[in-house]
């Protein structure tokens, strides 16, 4: 991402759609604050349908006027869901970079939509957990996240959106190979499901690697907490299938929770012995994590997220009151560059930011109880 | 001796060798140093294995220039970029698509939801259009019995789809 927003005058709050997204960014999120999930390991469980209409050129082959009527019709049969009611719709040119980053760092939209010039558009559920991309890669990218490891949930509520949504849409689709896609990756049933884990354990013992290769060979994909070709921050990974021809969507999330459950209780065992083998020294990693937190002054977005990494884990093992939990899941977001931005309420420099940063760290977790070692070593 | 094999995606001597394994199925993928580092495959982090499966697909570049009647697409734009123009181009790519989906998924048809009311309202419409054409035809003819039944028809599928409108 370039850095190079110095000095750059904030847009004015006086168009109608900045006030809106403002708005939205600033209320109450699924991922940022009804985060209250017990899960150890599953910080997030989305799933995404890549659909298209019939007989229109894909997005990235149609002509501009086309894509910009397509997306218009698109955006109002979206829009007009009952589950989107009191949502915002809004074609992308009308964010500026740094509400696009923002929606990036919620994992609500891509980058790949944040990067489209024109004709593409985004309609978001009031509560953040429903969003649907039109003219991505695709004319409709729909998806829907939860905090927490939620697959059965997650399945009936896009599903019965998509359902919804077909009402109004032709959707592209042959008898034999399903749902039509830009992208053959993507065809059949479109889906893409996966899980946003926190793998603090195995990650310090070295495992990942013997991990994505066991994943990779079950035909799953791992990558890192942005996506494609972004580093692992904070040991968080997110675990996807890969393929989505000639298996049903039931069988595609069954095979992949499947997966995902013997991970979480590998992530736990690969707990379990690091305490066993050597408790001073997480104790001290979890400490002085603390310790940075309440008293650091520059902490980049990396190093932010491998303190708080080192806290969730505190919480998991007991160190830590089970209610930081949620706190932690809304730092892990709220640390991230753009968020930073917008709190300070301007456009600042990476070193500007790693103050701000550092200073709400700070005022976080001077709330937060001191560490108790006393459960975690039995 | 595995040295003798080529990387899938620039025809160099493959050193680095994945395997995956899908329903009993082994889908190999060879790759030389290059590539295997730009592809991140030695990053922890991850890469895709689709995405590689599917450029190495394409490499050594399928013969044929098969054309998409409907959006004037050609294999060249698909070597290109990987993603197709628009829905009919897998009718017309049907010859290069199938060993690619075969590499690629599971299977090579779908099993999977599928969107009925779509296509419930696809036939009703394909249906209307038919009895429109027959009852222009019967009036012409002055056939008019069956022109009157055509009409019939019509009124017919006409409710039955605002019928199901309203449900929703
Ligand atoms: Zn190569
Ligand atoms: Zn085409």
């Amino acid at each position: 991402m370039k850095s190079t927003r110095s000095g750059r005058p904030r847009p004015a709050a006086a168009r109608n759609p900045n006030l809106k997204i403002n708005e939205l960014i600033d209320s109450h999120s699924e991922l940022t604050d009804t985060a209250t999930s017990k899960s150890a390991v599953v910080l997030m469980t989305r799933i995404r349908l890549a659909r298209n209409l019939a007989s229109q050129p894909f997005p990235g082959w149609a002509k501009e006027a086309q894509k910009k009527a397509i997306r218009d019709q698109l955006m109002q049969a979206v829009a007009a869901l009952p589950q989107m009611k009191r949502g915002l719709a809004l074609p992308v040119e009308t964010l500026d970079d740094l509400q696009k980053q923002i929606l990036v760092e919620r994992h609500l939209i891509s980058r790949e939509l944040c990067h489209s010039k024109s004709g593409s558009g985004v309609v978001i559920s009031k509560d953040q957990s429903c969003v649907v991309m039109v003219n991505e890669e695709d004319h409709l990218r729909i998806q829907v996240l939860r905090a927490g490891f939620q697959f059965k949930k997650v399945w009936a509520t896009i599903n019965a959106l998509d359902t919804d949504l077909e009402e109004h849409v032709d959707y592209a689709f042959s008898p034999k190979l399903g749902y039509l896609s830009a992208c053959p990756t993507n065809l059949g049933t479109g889906i893409r499901a996966s899980a946003m884990m926190h793998m603090p354990a195995l990650v310090i013992s070295g495992q990942m690697e013997k991990v994505v290769r066991a994943v990779n060979q079950l035909g799953m994909a791992v990558r890192g907490l942005f996506g494609e070709g972004s580093d692992a921050s904070g040991s968080i990974f997110q675990i996807s299938n890969q393929t989505t021809l000639g298996e049903s969507e039931e069988s595609i999330i069954k095979h992949l929770h499947g997966v995902l459950t013997t991970i979480v209780e590998q992530e736990l065992n690969a707990r379990e012995k690091l305490l066993e083998a050597d408790p001073s020294k997480l104790h001290d990693k979890i400490g002085r994590a603390y310790g940075i937190l309440q008293n650091g002054h520059l902490l980049n977005s990396g190093e932010a997220m491998n303190l708080l990494s080192l806290i969730r884990l505190g919480i998991d093992l007991g160190v830590f009151g089970d209610a930081q939990r949620a706190v932690v899941d809304r730092l892990f977001i709220e640390c991230q560059p753009a968020h930073v931005q917008h709190a300070a309420k301007g456009a600042f420099e990476p070193g500007q930011r790693d103050i701000l940063r550092a200073e709400r760290l700070r005022s976080e977790f001077a709330k937060v109880p001191p560490p108790d070692f006393s459960p975690a070593t039995k | 001796m595995a040295n003798s094999l080529k990387c899938d995606l620039c025809s160099k001597p493959a050193t680095v060798h994945l395997t995956q394994i899908v329903n009993n199925k082994i889908h190999k993928v060879d790759l030389c140093e290059a590539c295997a580092q730009a592809k991140g495959v030695t990053d922890p982090s991850g890469f895709s294995l689709a995405d590689l499966l599917l450029k190495a697909s394409l490499n050594p570049e399928p013969t044929g220039d098969a054309k998409c009647e409907s959006c004037g697409f050609t294999q060249q734009d698909f070597k290109k970029s990987g993603r197709f123009g628009c829905p009919s181009c897998y009718q017309h790519f049907g010859a290069i698509l199938e060993p690619m989906l075969d590499t690629m998924h599971k299977g090579i048809a779908h099993s999977g939801k599928v969107p009925q009311r779509a296509l419930a309202r696809r036939s009703l419409y394909e249906k209307l259009t038919q009895l429109e054409t027959d009852l222009d035809q019967a009036i012409k003819a002055e056939r008019y019995e069956d022109a009157a039944r055509y009409r019939d028809e019509i009124h017919q599928v006409r409710q039955a789809t605002t019928g199901r409108r309203e449900e929703s």
